[in-house]
């Protein structure tokens, strides 16, 4: 029995502890954001790296998205006669919700991953400590040009999925399901409204922090060698995910709860 | 022993992580200009005492002087300012391998010193050319080097700055015997040039012949030796004479078992 108590208690402090760690890392960073001095060059590069290298994998994500919604809510809303609603329907569910998830989920697979390893080997090789001895804060060099990076690009990234997606659905709806072309176009713009599009942006931006984060995070608290970095790049990926999901809601509720 | 104030002086520094007990107490007085080596078994705790003055770790208990000042649980400021009198030599070499070689060396004066690129780059260069590199191997990058090469724009990257006190942490392990003694000569010849307090951690009995003023010996956690270059040979040290000697048998007993 004390077996078992001594294991939750061990497995509550770990967790303690852990949070405490990552709040004290959010800080800091969040300090060494919005102090100077910036390193201009640093934040470009990760601001090509996250924008426009991400921007493929995000469009595919994205189009495929629109033109599957408009397949399945056209099959859905045929069954009480209210195929109209199409349009509406897709560019309301890519602004406010896929947009934002799933180009969050594919940054965090690509940008959260490539970080994590990237700063966990510069762990492992001590050339993190090689900044401090050189009169150079890891935080700054390092964490800062990637979280403002990561917060500044994804609502760029989400506002192009946003109009590739219902490209897509526009697509679908026309080619294969027979819609007039301009009634299709003007039943999208009809109800949209722009919170719809700004609460996406505000998630965009709330999930590049998210994601930057998490990458920086575990990559710079990554232990042991090669299998270490390995752990630290999935912790990454995964803390973000989960992250993205459960801010999702809670943004969500926030702009449009009752 | 020598008139001369001391420039860095450990008082009873103990660091342990978690149970393991790695520094025990720790006793070390470092007189400007000296050169001192600490040998020791692998795992003996060489580089923790090395990160303990950086204070890239923070010990228990003890007090560390760096020019008078103490630096255990100094604030950041405090901690910049003290950084700047320090290069240090990583046992990896610890290169930024995002970086071209003279960048590398001119990273300290560039992000540290704030220096402008073009005069930085002279100064890479002149540093690159005193441990025996050519101008053209400024433009490669750290991963298209040899390993002696490496550490030897390692060595550049440490002296770079012309700190008072330059730490090299196991500079010659892995190197082949002839690239061991370059290195060993380079070290005694830029330390002498920049007029620097050294303190270097090895297990490579050649080189610490090579290059200390005084040599101590570290061994469970605590400095059982402590005396000049010249004297290691009949030091009346059984733990001492087995080590120099490279003997299985004696004191020192290996735990094989972890």
């Amino acid at each position: 029995m004390t077996d078992f108590l001594a294991a939750i208690g061990r497995f509550f402090l770990a967790f303690l502890a852990h949070a405490g760690r990552l709040s004290a890392f959010t800080a800091v960073s969040v300090s060494h954001v919005v102090r100077p001095p910036f390193y201009p060059r640093l934040i470009s590069r990760e601001m090509i790296e996250i924008g426009y290298y991400s921007l493929p994998v995000v469009g595919l994500t994205a189009i495929f998205s629109g033109m599957v919604l408009a397949l399945q809510s056209y099959t859905g809303f045929a069954r009480f006669s209210a195929e109209g609603a199409v349009a509406t329907v897709v560019v309301l569910s890519m602004t406010r919700e896929l947009g934002p998830v799933l180009a969050g989920l594919m940054v965090a697979g690509r940008i959260g991953a490539s970080m994590a390893a990237e700063i966990g080997t510069m762990r492992v090789t001590e050339q993190i400590d090689a900044l401090t001895t050189l009169s150079t804060s890891p935080f700054k060099y390092l964490v800062a040009p990637r979280i403002l990076a990561g917060t500044l690009m994804l609502p760029f990234l989400v506002l192009i999925a946003d109009i590739i997606g219902v490209f897509g659905g526009y697509i679908v709806g026309v080619y294969k399901l027979g819609f007039n072309s301009a009634t299709y176009i003007s039943r999208t713009w009809e109800f949209l409204m722009p919170l719809d599009v700004i609460s996406g942006l505000v998630k965009a931006a709330v999930f590049g922090f998210l994601i930057t984060l998490m990458g920086c995070y575990n990559g710079y608290y990554s232990k042991g060698g090669a299998q270490g970095v390995g752990a630290a790049t999935t912790n990454a990926v995964v803390s973000a995910a989960i992250m993205i999901l459960v801010f999702n809601y809670i943004i969500t509720a926030m702009f449009f709860g009752k | 022993m020598t008139t001369l104030p001391p420039k860095i002086v450990l008082t009873d520094v103990h660091k342990s992580f978690g149970p393991k007990v790695v520094l025990d107490g720790i006793n070390l007085s470092v007189a400007r200009g000296e050169s001192v080596v600490v040998i020791g078994g692998s795992g003996t705790g060489k580089s923790v005492m090395l990160k303990s003055i950086l204070g890239l770790l923070k010990p228990e208990r003890g007090s560390i002087l760096v020019d008078g000042e103490e630096v255990v649980g100094m604030g950041q400021r405090g901690r910049d300012a003290i950084m700047r009198k320090f290069g240090m030599l990583f046992q990896g070499g610890a290169l930024f391998d995002s970086l071209k070689v003279w960048e590398n060396v001119a990273f300290g004066l560039i992000q540290g010193q704030k220096m402008e690129r073009s005069k930085a780059r002279d100064i890479a260069i002149e540093k690159l050319a005193q441990v025996g590199l050519a101008a053209s191997s400024g433009d490669l990058f750290p991963s298209e080097l040899s390993g002696g090469m490496q550490k030897r724009v390692s060595l550049a990257r440490a002296i770079a700055t012309s700190p008072e006190i330059i730490f090299f942490d196991e500079p010659t392990t892995g190197l082949d015997p002839i690239m061991a003694d370059v290195i060993n000569d380079l070290i005694v010849k830029c330390v002498k040039e920049v007029g620097a307090t050294a303190l270097s951690i090895t297990h490579d009995m050649a080189s610490a012949r090579k290059i200390a003023d005084r040599i101590a010996m570290l061994y469970k956690g605590k400095l059982i030796w402590v005396g000049p270059a010249k004297d290691i040979d009949h030091s009346g040290n059984p733990f001492v004479d087995q080590f120099i000697h490279g003997r299985a048998e004696g004191p020192i007993t290996m735990e094989l078992r972890a």
